[in-house]
């Protein structure tokens, strides 16, 4: 927790295939001006690996449950919930469960389902998702930054993972997998209708992950929920175009309900 | 480009030139046909991913023409869709963070549909202020490497297979070298703990307790020379031989003579088989036990009385098991009366390294742990082992047997729980 006591809490929720430093851009200037609140979910970042159970974390409601466990821990109230990416979903699962918690939500780059259906778009296919899937399961994809000190096999020596993996976003990769399934996996398209907390999604113009029909989507489904597009390219715009999403969260934030 | 091997060159350096640069001049005068043609595919995108530039290598690799990628696709674009999703959540975020990002394995898709394995480098251009001009990105063709590491992981899994089926083994054949549970002992108070310091092979520490008679009991502990399958074969001899042994004369000395006549004779042609063991024989008496007890070449046991003191007990015996013939061993004498406790152990816990100096822990100091905790019963003792033990750390780096007996107190006391407590390990 970071910023000013008595804020307004902004809670940031990282996503699939990083942890908390994917917000290190913003954070600090959020820190300004609002209470922060930083964590990385069970299976990512320097989350304790023994609080890993694949079973709780085979669907985004073990998410939700942490981050609702989190706001009681630290007896937050009036959140501002900021989730990237898969996120933004156990962000709408935690809403709906304890909507007196949340103040509002902001959906970076959210989307309910990825893979294609009747009269949905999600961007992938089901053999594109078993790519990603199969391409983890089988441990080549990423090889050198995620899979290095496995196959190195050399635990009794970290300083040889420190050399081969890069120094952010380090995540065990069998952790990493069963959250790839369970993002990518997920179908959270009717519980957005349940979402009663003021929204606002954030979409970026060209989302390989997120097209903009999704973004479209879950604003139609979200009763006055509201869309702002970022001139942004990619997936993560708290990276590629900080102060513009800095400046949509901030000004929701402090916004009125 | 001419005259590379003509005489018109001259001597190297004779011009005064520095000879590698007239080398280069010579063999590579082209930066831009380097670019181009270089043994790996050059990208350079904007920071959003848009393909600005790109070399011939990497078209012919993906059958494109310069004019279907340059300024209207995204690096993205040239992705299978596990990578584009690999390349969206790992990827961009770690090149944007670090500004480079080097290794990562990705597959391309070529013009054709085909796939190309590749290991991707990329780092951020920027601007004098900071701000992130280009990407640029070098790709190497990784086909082969691939096949490779996906012989390496099956390998790997296949190894970790092997492991978990002889860890498996291990600990099955361990189990049958120790008594599951000790007998009920009336009037007696037993424990016993067994810390097996590896998982992948079996210890040749042992212990046993046992019914001789109605009122009879037999009991030893050793340790074999030696880990693995042979000590292990060796191990569940010596335990047979000596239950064996002590029903035909249950004298200790007598018990540990046969022993170690049977290890010569079986033994003698492949090098010999040692062992250190205390075998005793308990008996009721009128206000506790009494223990006759032959050592060969056993660390001594340790007598934790009533009054809170403890001794070792330097019970006459004979040297290490299996290593002369004909040896006399001798049997002693030992009362344990309300309140006593006897410690029978092996030396990997007094060689166990403690402290800075890695000293081996050693006689003294076990001594002194023991009178610390006298009396006590033989569940305490044990539990107060187990705490020291595991405060040792990697430093025990043996196998540990220990087995307490201890009688109750008072009569009210009544004793004969038998209890083990497992190493934690086997």
């Amino acid at each position: 927790m970071t910023g000013p006591e008595g804020r307004p809490v902004v809670m940031l929720a990282h996503g699939f295939g990083c942890d908390q430093n994917m917000w290190r851009l913003i954070a600090p200037a959020l820190a300004e001006d609002f209470r922060v609140v930083l964590f990385d979910h069970v299976g990512a970042g320097r989350s304790d690996p023994s609080a890993w159970l694949p079973e709780r974390y085979a669907t985004l409601d073990g998410y939700a449950d942490d981050v609702l466990r989190i706001c009681r821990e630290l007896d937050l109230r009036q959140v501002v919930f900021v989730g990237h990416s898969v996120s933004a979903m156990i962000g709408v699962l935690a809403a709906i469960r304890e909507p007196d918690r949340f103040s509002k939500l902001i959906l970076v780059g959210p989307s309910p389902r990825y893979i294609d259906d009747a009269g949905y778009r999600g961007g992938f296919s089901k053999a594109d998702i078993d790519e990603l899937l199969e391409s983890l399961d089988s441990n080549y994809l990423g090889w050198s930054a995620a899979m290095a000190p496995v196959i190195m096999g050399n635990p009794e020596r970290p300083e040889l993972a420190e050399e081969l993996t890069n120094s952010f976003c380090r995540t065990d990769p069998a952790m990493a997998r069963v959250f790839a399934r369970t993002t990518f996996l997920s179908d959270n398209r009717a519980d957005l209708a349940k979402v009663t907390v003021p929204t606002l999604i954030l979409q970026c113009s060209r989302d390989a992950i997120a097209p903009a029909e999704v973004g479209a989507f879950v604003q139609d489904q979200i009763p006055g929920s509201a869309l702002v597009t970022l001139a942004a390219t990619g997936h993560c715009p708290q990276l590629s175009a900080p102060d513009a999403t800095l400046a949509a969260i901030a000004s929701f934030a402090v916004g009125p309900p | 480009m001419s005259g590379i091997e003509g005489s018109d060159t001259g001597p190297p350096g004779e011009d005064g030139r520095p000879q590698g640069a007239k080398l280069a001049s010579l063999l590579e005068d082209s930066t831009e046909d380097l670019y181009e043609n270089a043994p790996c595919g050059f990208l350079s995108t904007l920071p959003d991913g848009q393909i600005a530039r790109v070399n011939a290598t990497l078209l012919t690799w993906l059958g494109y023409t310069r004019s279907e990628l340059v300024g209207r696709r995204y690096f993205s674009d040239l992705l299978s869709a596990g990578g584009r999703l690999y390349h969206e959540t790992h990827f961009a975020p770690l090149l944007a963070m670090q500004g480079e990002i080097g290794g990562v394995a990705l597959e391309l898709k070529a013009a054709d549909g085909s796939r190309l394995p590749v290991l991707v480098n990329s780092a951020v251009k920027t601007s004098a202020a900071g701000e992130p001009l280009l990407i640029r990105t070098t790709i190497i063709d990784a086909t082969d490497r691939r096949a490779y590491e996906r012989e390496l992981l099956r390998a790997r899994r296949e190894a970790d297979l092997e492991r978990e089926r002889l860890q498996l083994l291990v600990t099955t054949l361990q189990r049958t070298l120790l008594p599951p549970e000790l007998p009920d002992v009336p009037g007696l108070e037993t424990a016993a703990y067994y810390h097996s310091a590896s998982r992948d092979e079996v210890g040749g520490d042992f212990y046993d307790l046992f019914a001789l008679a109605r009122d009879r009991w037999g009991l030893f502990l050793g340790d074999v020379c030696g880990k693995g399958a042979a000590a292990a074969a060796v191990t569940s001899q010596i335990r047979y031989t000596l239950r064996a042994a002590a029903v035909y004369d249950p004298d200790p000395a007598t018990v540990l003579g046969t022993l170690n006549g049977a290890l010569r004779r079986d033994y003698e042609r492949n090098g010999g088989r040692f062992c250190t063991a205390a075998f005793g024989v308990l008996t009721p008496s009128a206000d506790g036990f009494d223990l006759s007890l032959a050592s060969g070449g056993h660390p001594p046991p340790l007598l934790l009385r009533a009054d809170g003191t403890a001794d070792y007990q330097r019970v006459g015996g004979g040297p290490f098991l299996g290593v002369i013939d004909d040896v006399v061993f001798t049997s002693s004498a030992i009362q344990l009366g309300p309140g006593d406790a006897f410690l029978l152990y092996t030396d990997g816990l007094t060689e166990a390294r403690t402290g800075h100096g890695r000293d081996r822990y050693g006689e003294q100091a076990l001594r002194a742990f023991a009178a610390g905790i006298a009396p006590v019963t033989a569940a305490a003792a044990i539990d107060a082992l187990t705490v020291l033990l595991e405060g040792l750390g990697d430093g025990l780096d043996d196998d540990v047997a220990v087995l307490a007996l201890s009688v109750p107190s008072s009569p009210g006391d009544s004793g004969g729980h038998p209890r083990l407590v497992d190493g934690g390990r086997a």
